[in-house]
């Protein structure tokens, strides 16, 4: 009857190996991609960039259990701050990502502090308008932006006289990306201040009662969500060398939304999974021709129904990740 | 000096007055109920001392320091934790990491710590998972740490939202109604509990309608009706008052029978 503490006890350990099978997934699937290259490559190359972003909308969403429909804005600051200053002012990659990022997290205290009083749907309205807001602004401001025939030319990610120009050198940096953010996802798991997120996340009133600064918590976990963001968003510029309003629309709320979903919210490895599933799928059901965008569809409803906590939880204790 | 003092607390929610102009002190030692009928206030008083309302008038001290207004995670910080009525767990997480949740104002780690790990964190770590762990095993825990606290039968989940309230190293603990639920044997074993938090130094004040609980915990008690003090004292004097039989029958005839008022107080 008694449960021993200790996670080498032999009753935790297939829990252990059984955790590791979703990063086993990613590890093949960018192996894969690294050998075939070519189309593959830029498939997965943008999987693991979405896997950035998702890793961060997870933070505020799954792990805090808020939502945002408006990290996209930050993912174009990110993105136009990394374009306009390498492109237009010939920064070098690295300071203009900083930058980006830094920026993004800005915009997003500035207006996460009003913004995060909002509870529930009123939440979900109002950072919704926050993307939207960004969309038009990137439009419209020609004069920086281009507009809608956006900002080409931007180099690739180096640092110094190293430049990342091939597809396999980009996804051994995306990988790399990716892998540090998984693993500052799991530090902040089992942290206090993943612990202060999660109870934010069960319960806001015996938050409070224990002495958690409720809504401090929460712009902590939005801004560090914002800079998952504007990270992905300046690393698909130097990865693509172009970008467009298009690119941060709504699109790609709806897909990250999906990704995390079908990945697993609030587990550690389920943004990475999501990512490279919901990038991969339509891409498997290729050869059914015209009728690819209902067998994608069909998938992610099965995905949905049989996995409803999402594929990672699959391979997770419950309560853990 | 008293550990808790209400000097004339008031609020009202427009034309109610749900607390009435209410004083009285909890001491340092040992524990203190507050007990009245349904509607009496209580958890209204309860809301008000907690910081999650702010009173229309009066002060509240806490160890003579002023609390009123303070938002409620400033009053946890000052060292006065709540539990509630209804228990409000952290369900998706495991009953151990419910209780290192409550440790949380023990601790400093903040993000970056949660980031580098470094050997400071990895200590402060440690001692909460020490701690916790203790804890458990006080609360009579310690087989279900590892399950997600919602699988916790509800008995259970009470003793653990006691622990969780512990571990956040509180000199006054506010317990609201912890008895609600509960039966007898689980109503003793909590009433040891919270004897022995109280004998630990940690003052008790505990709103209850388990007269039986109230009677064999409580070193003093104060009583509610229509959001007024209508009487104070130790259990058995409270029992005799004229005004509380009044109170939990509804009628102005005295009774000198203090099982009609232990009825009356379950209803």
């Amino acid at each position: 009857m008694t449960i021993s503490p200790s996670i080498t006890s032999p009753e935790r350990r297939p829990f252990r190996l059984v955790g590791l099978l979703p990063w086993l997934f990613a590890a093949v699937v960018v192996g894969y991609a690294m050998v075939v290259g070519g189309y593959a490559a830029t498939v997965v190359s943008f999987a693991l960039i979405y896997a950035v972003f998702v890793t961060g909308l997870n933070l505020f969403m799954g792990f805090a259990a808020q939502v945002s429909f408006g990290q996209n804005a930050f993912a174009a600051i990110g993105g136009y701050g990394s374009a306009v200053l390498t492109a237009t002012y010939g920064w070098s990659p690295l300071p203009a990502m900083v930058f980006g990022i830094a920026a993004a997290v800005l915009a997003a205290a500035i207006v996460g502090f009003p913004a995060l009083r909002l509870k529930g749907h009123y939440l979900a309205m109002g950072t919704l308008a926050i993307g939207l807001i960004t969309y038009e602004i990137t439009v419209e401001w020609q004069s920086v932006t281009q507009g809608y025939l956006g900002i080409s030319g931007i180099p690739p990610f180096g640092i110094g006289s190293w430049e990342v120009t091939s597809d396999r050198g980009q996804l051994v940096m995306l990988s790399l990306v990716v892998a540090a953010c998984a693993f500052a996802a799991a530090r902040i798991r089992r942290s206090r201040f993943g612990r202060a997120l999660s109870a934010v996340a069960g319960s806001e009133e015996a938050a409070t009662a224990l002495g958690i600064d409720v809504s401090r918590y929460k712009l902590m976990a939005f801004l560090l969500s914002a800079g998952f963001a504007a990270l992905a968003g300046s690393l698909f510029v130097h990865v693509v060398g172009y970008v467009s309003p298009e690119v941060f629309g709504l699109h790609m709320v709806i897909v990250t939304f999906t990704m995390l979903y079908v990945g697993g919210i609030g587990t550690v490895a389920g943004p990475l999974v999501g990512a490279l599933i919901v990038s991969l799928l339509p891409e498997t059901f290729r050869a059914f021709k015209d009728y690819q965008d209902l067998a994608y569809g069909a998938a992610l409803i099965l995905l949905l129904i049989y996995a409803p906590r999402g594929l990672a939880s699959l391979f997770a204790p419950r309560g853990r990740s | 000096m008293s550990r808790l003092k209400l000097e004339g607390v008031t609020r009202r929610f427009g034309g109610l007055v749900a607390v009435d102009d209410v004083s009285f002190e909890v001491p340092a030692e040992g524990v203190t109920a507050v007990i009245g009928p349904n509607g009496a206030g209580k958890t209204t008083l309860f809301n008000l001392i907690s910081g999650a309302l702010p009173p229309s008038a009066g002060r509240i001290l806490f160890e003579g320091q002023d609390i009123t207004g303070l938002p409620a995670h400033k009053v946890a910080t000052a060292g006065l934790v709540r539990t509630f009525q209804l228990v409000k767990l952290f369900e998706d997480l495991s009953v151990l990491d419910n209780v290192k949740v409550g440790c949380h104002l023990q601790g400093r780690a903040g993000l970056f710590a949660a980031l580098l790990r470094p050997a400071s964190a990895r200590r402060e770590e440690a001692a909460v998972d020490a701690r916790a762990r203790e804890l458990l095993d006080f609360a009579g825990l310690s087989a279900f740490a590892d399950e997600p606290a919602s699988g916790l039968p509800y008995g259970r989940q009470r003793m653990l939202e006691l622990a969780r309230a512990t571990a956040a190293g509180p000199r006054l603990i506010l317990l609201d109604e912890p008895a609600a639920g509960l039966n007898t044997e689980e109503s003793a074993a909590l009433s040891r509990i919270i004897r022995r938090i109280a004998d630990d130094g940690t003052s008790v004040l505990l709103i209850e309608h388990d007269m039986t609980l109230v009677m064999n915990t409580a070193d003093r008690v104060v009583v509610v009706d229509f959001g007024r003090k209508i009487a104070q004292g130790t259990p058995a004097e409270v029992r005799a008052d004229p005004a509380v039989i009044a109170a939990y029958l509804g009628t102005g005839k005295p009774s000198p029978d203090p099982a009609a008022t232990q009825e009356a107080a379950h209803g």
